[in-house]
């Protein structure tokens, strides 16, 4: 049974991954990410662990699929990208190659050295008691310190995002070559539009 | 039937894999917004990974640094689209490569 | 006394450093009189010295002071350490005493000069530096010493550097004696080398014990140091040049001090010559003697009254070495006071006439002047008859000396050093007679009194300046008290000093006493009878009073054909011996320096900057890995995941 979970989740897995690598359309790569996301979430499932593929799903799919699909709406760069050719040279083998080699290298160290590791140090996989509440014992007296100051992180976050991305009224961004981009960051240039076009 | 569940290997295999894509995706893709897709799907191979061990060595560390990576990711993507914003707002394309100022 | 003993050198530094930070603000003629104060107080010391040295017993006359240790290095220590012993006093006595004499008449000569101040500054740091070189307790000080006059000579002789060739004089004299100073600092090093200290006293207490090469590779060394700071053949050519200094320069340098200093480091180092091979000493013997003819035949043909004197100096001073090479320190020492008083005389007074006649230093315009110029005559003339020997007058006590001991050594240097002395007779009295006597040739304008030296003028373009005097007429006068009262004052020692070591009895050998604890390792004592000393002191005075005579025929009597044929052009040009050295060095020579000067440009620059330059092509290079792209970075970031996974693969697999 597990197997058949096993093959459905990695088939949706696989297929979300290759949809986001090859889709020049980030719209339909973000809907790929989706896919993806849904197969992790029936794997975890598939091992024991409730709780983060709802998780997964809430905040993974949930939420930060749709800050991208926003972010998408908002800059309106779904344009499509020429994935034919690539400007920087030698990228493109470099990568498959590189690529290639993670892959086979990671596998390699997986099937050669065995599963290690200190067995149970922190709590036992205990059938019967729900999964959140395992985690939730565990987090909220062994992991305390690290929960809190990961709030305190999702706020910063928050105040970073708003104050990196708010609109000033003196804005110096402009949208002509980047080098240019840099002169006019000087404090004595106000916007200065730009009259050449951008050159991919 | 099959054997009782597949070995823990599987799924690393997996993950290996889906963390290979997800590192050719950010080196090939342009697009600001694919190559960050592309860096959640390393950060979700990891995390398949991760409950593969959890329950490999019967510990529920593994899944509570899931939960960990999990948070900690969301607020990299936060922070990662602002940043996205400020600098591509203007912009018609946004493309990495637009952003070379550090050419040496 | 030991501890006044620094005063010595102290007070004419004070003396460079007060004029040198305020002398300007002084001014003309402060700044004159508180150098002259300067030097007068050291000689003041001086005396307190000599008389403090003559209180005691012979065999302890030696004053040291050690005034700080100046280079304390492993086993070998060098103190800054004076040492007054008669040697040292001798030479000092007449070096302050002249010095003071000679700064007090620069303020009469100096006057109206715009860089008045600052000659006054160079020349109390010259005094310092002889007093440092005479005064020094060891190698080392006197080194000091001997690069300080250098360098002040070079300073001054180029003082009037607005005209190129007073300056191109003082750089041939820096460059020049720079090649001697490298024998002497070989010296040294040989001299730590085989004895392990520089000190006088424990060179000199050693000296036994030094293998014979060993001495005659120091002395060796030492004598091109002393041919170059004292002019001897070789490397003499910088002191007829050096005239064109300003004559107080000329008379205390070239004459009294600077040039006698080879002449003291190898009196000094008389226990190692006494150890060396003899043919070092020959060397150095036929060196002198031959300096003394070859300037002395120079000297004949020369038109400038400055440079008459100059080559009359290298000649008396290869009569100094001279005496040196063949063991007679005390002769040596002797001439060289003698020398030392009416060289000086000689000098200051051709430039109180070169004053009178209002810059003019060509004997061909002079003449006649000793109706308006008495006491300038006068002491001239004391000055003339000391140097062609002519007793009781000083030069006759000291050059009979010199040449009795080279007849001991050797006949053939004593006939050199005889037909020297009549051609210094036949050349100081043509100088007498062109200047003091014979027909005015002033009073009328150059063209009509001079028409050779006119042209030769005109042809050089040489209209004025320094040493070149009117075109019209001029109308001489004589100098101030300020001029004639040193020469006053040194007149009665150039008639008197022979009497310091009167040959006749042993009593009145004073300066031969004197100096025997200094030399008595080396000196060579003459076991000539007195029936043979008399007789050659007898034949040395005839052939000086031939020399005058002749020049009376020639010159006084207006024998213009054989005055013609003796000034050959040859000995005007000094044997060519500049000349030829000026194009060797100017061509092959050049070459040499050019290749030399290239390969220090191409390699060892080329070495260095090669360097940079490999840095810099291979940072370019290097450069290009930064792109400025987010996905090169992250490929290479990749890429070092995959040697970190491969290491760890390759630790699980083989660990």
């Amino acid at each position: 049974m597990e197997w058949f979970v096993f093959a459905l989740g990695t088939l949706v897995v696989l297929l979300g991954a290759f949809g986001v690598v090859t889709r020049t359309n980030p719209v339909h790569a973000a809907v790929s990410l989706v896919g993806t996301f849904f197969g992790i979430a029936v794997l975890f499932i598939a091992q024991d662990a409730e709780f983060l593929a709802a998780m997964q799903v809430i905040v993974y799919a949930g939420a930060i699929v749709v800050l991208f699909l926003f972010v998408i709406m908002l800059l309106g760069v779904d344009g499509e990208e020429d994935l034919a050719v690539d400007p920087l040279p030698g990228q493109r083998p470099a990568g498959a190659l590189v690529g290639a080699v993670l892959a086979v290298g990671l596998a390699v160290v997986v099937l050669v050295g065995a599963v290690t590791g200190a067995r149970s140090v922190t709590a036992e996989l205990d059938a019967d008691v729900a999964n959140p509440v395992a985690i939730g014992r565990v987090l909220f007296t062994d992991h305390l310190w690290a929960f809190e100051i990961t709030s305190l992180l999702l706020i910063i976050a928050v105040v970073g995002a708003v104050a990196l991305a708010r609109h000033r009224p003196d804005a110096q961004v402009d949208d002509d070559l980047p080098g240019d981009a840099l002169a006019a960051d000087g404090p004595d240039a106000d916007d200065a539009p730009a009259s050449e076009d951008v050159t991919p | 039937m099959l054997a009782s569940a597949p070995p823990a290997e599987a799924y690393l295999i997996l993950s290996a894999v889906l963390f290979a894509a997800g590192g050719v995706g950010v080196l090939l893709r342009r697009n600001a917004l694919v190559m960050f897709m592309c860096l959640e799907l390393m950060l979700n191979a990891v995390n398949l990974a991760f409950v593969t061990y959890a329950r490999e060595l019967d510990d529920l560390g593994g899944q509570i640094a899931v939960f960990f990576v999990l948070v900690v990711a969301a607020a990299e993507v936060v922070v990662g689209l602002g940043i996205i914003v400020s600098i591509f707002r203007r912009r018609r394309g946004a493309t990495a490569d637009d952003l070379s100022l550090l050419k040496g | 006394m030991n501890d006044l003993l620094f005063l010595i050198p102290a007070l004419p530094l004070a003396g460079f450093v007060f004029l040198f930070l305020f002398g300007r603000r002084v001014g003309e003629p402060g700044a004159g009189w508180l150098a002259t104060l300067a030097v007068g107080g050291s000689f003041a010391v001086v005396v307190a010295t000599w008389l403090d040295l003559l209180s005691k017993p012979a065999a302890e006359r030696a004053l040291t002071q050690k005034v700080f240790t100046w280079l304390p290095v492993g086993g070998f220590q060098v103190d800054l350490g004076f040492l007054a012993d008669p040697l040292s006093v001798t030479m000092l006595l007449f070096v302050t005493g002249i010095a003071t004499l000679i700064h007090l008449y620069a303020i009469g000569y100096m006057h109206g000069d715009p860089n008045f101040s600052k000659f006054f500054v160079y020349l109390n740091l010259f005094v310092f530096s002889m007093i440092m070189l005479v005064l020094g307790d060891n190698l080392l000080v006197t080194f000091l010493g001997w690069e300080g006059v250098g360098a002040c000579s070079y300073l001054l002789i180029s003082f009037w550097f607005g005209d190129e060739r007073n300056a191109s004089a003082g750089k041939k004299a820096f460059v020049a004696n720079r090649v001697g100073d490298c024998g002497f600092l070989v010296a040294i090093f040989f001299t730590f080398g085989a004895l392990g200290t520089v000190k006088y006293g424990e060179i000199i207490a050693q000296s036994p014990a030094l293998a014979t090469t060993t001495a005659t590779a120091i002395i060796g060394a030492l004598f091109i140091g002393a041919c170059g700071k004292s002019a001897q053949l070789p490397l003499y050519v910088w002191l007829p040049d050096a005239m064109a200094g300003p004559t107080p320069v000329s008379a205390l340098i070239h004459a009294a001090t600077m040039v006698t200093a080879g002449i003291y480091v190898l009196t000094r180092m008389n226990p190692v010559i006494a150890v060396a091979s003899p043919w070092i000493g020959t060397t150095i013997a036929v060196v002198g003697a031959l300096t003394a003819l070859f300037a002395a035949t120079i000297a004949v043909a020369q038109n400038d009254i400055k440079k008459v004197l100059a080559y009359s100096t290298i000649s008396q001073l290869g009569y100094m070495f001279l005496a040196v090479g063949s063991g007679a320190y005390i002769a040596a020492i002797f001439h060289m006071v003698t020398h030392a008083f009416f060289k000086a005389l000689l000098f200051l007074g051709s430039g109180s006439v070169i004053h009178g006649m209002h810059d003019e230093q060509d004997m061909r315009r002079m003449g006649a002047l000793r109706k308006v110029m008495p006491i300038t005559t006068a002491t001239f003339l004391v000055g003339w008859l000391a140097i062609a020997g002519v007793p009781p007058f000083s030069g006759f006590f000291s050059k009979d000396e010199i040449l009795l001991l080279a007849w001991e050594k050797s006949p053939v240097l004593w006939a050199v050093g005889l037909v020297t002395a009549l051609l210094t007779a036949f050349y100081m009295s043509r100088q007498i007679f062109l200047v003091f006597f014979g027909e005015k040739r002033w009073d009328r304008p150059l063209a009509e009194a001079a028409p050779d030296l006119a042209a030769e003028r005109e042809a050089a373009g040489a209209t004025s300046g320094h040493g070149v005097g009117p075109e019209g007429e001029i109308h001489p006068h004589e100098s101030t008290w300020l001029m004639t009262l040193p020469l006053l004052a040194l007149a009665p020692f150039a008639f008197a000093a022979g009497w310091i070591n009167a040959p006749f009895w042993d009593k009145t050998k004073f300066l031969t006493h004197w100096l025997e604890p200094v030399v008595h390792l080396g000196e060579v004592h003459s076991t000539a009878s007195s029936g043979m000393k008399v007789g050659l002191g007898a034949v040395a005075t005839a052939v000086g009073l031939l020399g005058i005579a002749i020049a009376v025929i020639v010159y006084l009597k207006g024998r213009r054909d054989l005055a013609a044929r003796i000034e050959a052009p040859v000995l005007a040009n000094g044997w060519y011996y500049d000349s030829s050295l000026s194009a060797f060095m100017g061509g092959p020579g050049r070459k040499v320096f050019d290749a030399v000067a290239a390969f220090d440009a191409k390699v060892i620059d080329g070495a260095v900057n090669g360097v940079a330059t490999l840095v810099r092509e291979s940072s370019a290079q290097g450069r290009k890995t930064q792109t400025g792209h987010v996905r090169n970075y992250a490929l290479g970031i990749t890429i070092g995941v995959i040697v970190v996974v491969g290491l760890l693969l390759s630790k699980a697999v083989y660990a």
